[in-house]
């Protein structure tokens, strides 16, 4: 992650971020030892010594002068702070010139990527260091939240609408994506990256060059697999373990399935297959029907390679 | 003391608590028994609560979920919340030792309308019946309903907010009740200013109770009517708007957070002078600011909203607005630490909770500026930072304000005084416990773990870890504090009419008091703080 900036800050607008929190904790630091300094020290220095003086205390009811100023001064000091806070939010959030545009819809329970050129993904977000770079964000079911702590912003996907965020990522590396607004029983795993790449290397993969060992051939089961991680599968099917929101997939392959009504199937290739880009068309009995199609994020290819996954997970 | 002659005169031996059975306290119009329904009522929903929060705790002691599923975890936090919200902290001081104390402090024999006051209780009541109803098929959208969620999910959301829209209604006809008591019915000589900071406490509340509630009902109903009838306030498919509930939903919900903390910030401003034997320093600046913060809580309602795609004009103005609810709480804690100046201070239970209530409540107020600034709002909005700030204003404020409110007043509702050896034990663990569980929950926040996750990635371990440690004290020292409270109502020492020699009018009553509190309404000649020289008039 990048370097040379502190508390690991992933670009000069997080950094500019982390100066308002600083400051907000100086001065916030300053309140707390002096409010609580004296809280401790009145407590300490003036608790009761001899039981038979407690009506001797001075008659102290108030004192404007002092008053006034204990308004005046956190006045100021609120101005301050709010300024200086809204001074760096109005700086990031200002049109910026010339940025990439990447599209990402949040659903449940996971984030659909598309690029200008048409290309898309899923939970997996690649942009170019050096480069602005401008989400569309909209979300197609329930609001979610688009967060991104090494950036220190984020911004709420809302069905009906697009929101926008900006980001200036100035160093190659991965970065974590979390959904922060609650969007229902897999919340917690609607995680996604950000991969920024160095900016010949985005153009390599932009070029369409495969990722994985040059001239190496990848085995459909473990493109599969990938596939099936990157691709969300996981945050709903389990592979071992109590079920998830979906059927568990090991054994599926092959065996015989209830389906809702008083119907079955055989989840032979074409079953799968049709469950990943039509996952309405025949529903698992006891489950619910909340998953989204694939036919839009994954190729015919990277369906091949799933099902081969699926049918090694004996 | 002329104070004591007073208290011990007349009474019988067991007062308003002297008729048997349970139509005695179904029934009663006595605004004490009302009370002290109201407490045992909402101490059970916070004990209940708090069994989710360790649920939840427990399950967060590894990354993946082990003890429940994903679902039940979410059902867990949603449980928590709203319970802890609209069946405790909102009712349990108002109505609880509101209703108990606010005709004792200001010389009347009852609430201004009796009747409604024992309505209000079975509104209640029969609102956290309706909510237990709806666990049918549990809720799992969290406290704050957010829509389109919850105008989809499959749990029983209609039922749900039917029973908070009951709740809701009891809680406005007890701030009605309350305002028109305030005005009526205090006692000869009872001026304005020489109304103890509680009543100030409870009638700002009240105020926003009988303003800010309506809305939520109205929203709630606006849910209910889209689930049921299928029409369209905030479903964006058929033309409405998500971020709509929002607005109302905090339209009423930012201006109830007074609710949960001004109260406790009038049983502080009581408890601190008597035991510093001083009187409060700035009485006006603490009775006005009361009425400041009720009416700048209205203002600020965006804030809970910075990152849904307000303008950033609208963010900016809601920040600027928010900063200034931070001038009258500032105030607050100056003047409660500047009444500790030169005091004779003794640290009995109730002065300890009080103590700790301005302690905590400073980090809580220290760490605002963190979210109502717009740049680290947006970087700590729905993070566990959130979370540790609103613990530290309600747990630590709100709650150890009712601890401390609880402890003051034990001796006076129950006729004994409050076990001193194991209050304090109490209330080291409960020390500790909060500050471990909640100050780890700032620093995960600000690494970026988000609220709400049943699952987080390992890099967060440590921190839950530590958190559910701290919790664990924290509970065994709440059950310890209350386990204490039981005890001392059956063994505790008989308590004198004014066992901490406090001057304000309830406890120039016995100890417990008569069904109709004083044998002669008292006539009020000061103001309620003079300790020392016998007349003095608050600066």
């Amino acid at each position: 992650m990048a370097e040379g900036l502190a508390f690991g800050a992933a670009s000069e607008q997080a950094a500019r971020v982390d100066g308002v929190f600083v400051m907000i904790a100086v001065i916030g630091g300053f309140f707390f030892f002096l409010t609580q300094g004296l809280l401790i020290w009145f407590a300490v220095k003036y608790r009761r010594r001899r039981p038979d003086r407690d009506n001797e205390t001075p008659q102290i009811t108030g004192n404007h002068l002092l008053e006034f100023f204990w308004v005046l001064i956190p006045s100021i000091v609120v101005v301050a702070i709010f300024y200086y806070g809204w001074r760096v939010y109005a700086d990031l959030s200002g049109p910026p010139e010339a940025a990439t545009e990447v599209h990402v819809n949040g659903r449940q329970w996971l984030y659909e990527v598309r690029y200008p050129d048409g290309r898309t993904a899923v939970n997996e977000i690649r942009v170019p260091a050096g480069k602005t770079v401008k989400f569309l964000l909209s979300a197609s079911d329930v609001i979610h939240g688009f967060s991104l702590p090494d950036f220190r912003v984020k911004m709420d996907m809302i069905p009906g609408r697009i929101t926008t965020l900006t980001l200036h990522p100035e160093r190659p590396g991965r970065f974590q994506i979390y959904c922060t607004v609650y969007c229902g029983t897999q919340h917690s795993n609607m995680l996604a990256e950000l991969i920024v790449m160095a900016p010949e290397e985005y153009a390599r993969w932009e070029a369409g060059e495969r990722e994985g060992p040059a001239g190496a051939v990848e085995p459909p089961a473990a493109r599969g697999e990938r596939l099936a991680k990157s691709a969300g599968c996981l945050n709903c099917h389990a592979v071992e373990g109590p079920a998830k929101i979906g059927p568990n997939l090991k054994g599926l392959f092959g065996s015989k399935r209830p389906l809702e009504g008083a119907a079955e199937a055989v989840a032979d290739e074409e079953y799968l297959r049709e469950s990943i880009v039509d996952p309405g068309a025949k529903i698992a009995r006891g489950y619910p029907n909340v998953m989204p199609t694939f036919k839009t994020t994954l190729t015919p290819e990277d369906v091949s390679a799933l099902v081969e996954w699926l049918k090694k997970l004996k | 003391m002329e104070n004591d002659r007073v208290t011990e005169s007349g009474g019988d031996e067991s007062g308003y608590l002297a008729e048997r059975g349970w139509r005695s306290w179904a029934f009663t119009l006595d605004h004490k028994r009302i009370g002290v329904m109201y407490l045992l009522t909402t101490i059970v929903f916070f004990l209940l609560g708090g069994l989710f929060a360790m649920l939840l705790r427990l399950e967060l002691l590894t990354p993946q979920t082990k003890y429940f599923s994903a679902h039940a975890y979410n059902v867990f936090f949603t449980l928590h919340g709203a319970m802890m919200i609209f069946l405790f902290i909102i009712p349990a001081i108002p109505s609880g030792l509101g209703n108990f104390f606010i005709p004792l402090h200001i010389g009347a024999r009852d609430v201004a309308f009796p009747r409604l006051n024992l309505a209000s209780y079975w509104v209640f009541v029969a609102g956290f019946l309706v909510v237990l109803a709806s666990l049918v098929a549990p809720m799992d959208t969290g406290w704050t309903f957010y829509t389109p969620y919850s105008a989809k999910t499959g749990a029983a959301v209609a039922t749900l907010s039917f029973g908070i829209f009951l709740i809701g209604m009891s809680s406005i006809l007890t701030g009605l009740n309350f305002i028109v008591t305030v005005h009526k019915l205090r006692a000869p000589g009872m001026t304005w200013h020489r109304m103890p900071l509680f009543v100030w406490g409870m009638y700002a509340t009240s105020i926003i109770q009988v303003v800010a509630t309506p809305v939520v009902g109205v929203t709630f109903l606006l849910l209910a009517m889209e689930r049921l009838l299928g029409m369209a306030f905030f479903d964006p498919a058929k033309g409405g708007d998500p971020v709509l509930f929002q607005h109302f939903f905090w339209f009423y919900s930012h201006p109830v957070v007074y609710v949960m903390i001004l109260p406790a910030m009038g049983i502080v401003s009581e408890v601190i002078p008597v035991f510093s034997r001083k009187p409060i320093f700035g009485y006006k600046a603490i009775a006005y600011s009361s009425l400041a913060i009720a009416f700048i809580g209205f203002l600020v309602w965006g804030h809970h909203m910075f990152t849904s795609a307000m303008s950033p004009l609208a963010n900016a103005i809601f920040s600027f607005l928010t900063f200034f609810v931070a001038v009258p709480t500032a105030v607050k804690v100056f003047n409660w630490i500047a009444t500790l100046y030169r005091g004779s201070i003794t640290f009995e239970s109730p002065m300890l909770y009080a103590l700790t209530f301005i302690f905590l409540f400073i980090i809580g107020g220290l760490t605002g500026p963190f979210l109502a600034a717009l740049s680290t709002n947006v970087q700590l909005h729905d993070t566990y930072f959130v979370v540790a700030h609103f613990h530290y204003t309600m747990m630590g404020g709100t709650v150890m304000g009712f601890f401390a409110g609880l402890h003051y007043w034990f001796p006076k509702m129950t006729g004994r005084m409050p076990g001193e050896k194991l209050a304090r034990a109490a209330w080291a663990l409960i020390f500790v416990g909060f500050n471990v569980t909640f100050f780890t929950m700032f620093i995960v926040g600000v690494r970026g773990m988000p609220r709400r996750y049943a699952e987080y990635l390992p890099k967060f371990h440590q921190e839950n870890v530590i958190a559910t440690i701290g919790s664990f004290l924290l509970a065994a020292g709440v059950l310890l504090l209350f386990w204490n409270l039981w005890h001392s109502l059956r063994k505790g020492a008989r308590a004198s009419g004014n066992p901490w020699r406090a001057l304000s009018l309830e406890w120039r009553t016995p100890s417990p008091p008569a069904t109709e509190n004083f044998h002669e309404i008292p006539e009020v000649t000061d103001w309620p703080y003079g300790y020392g020289k016998p007349k003095r008039t608050p600066a």
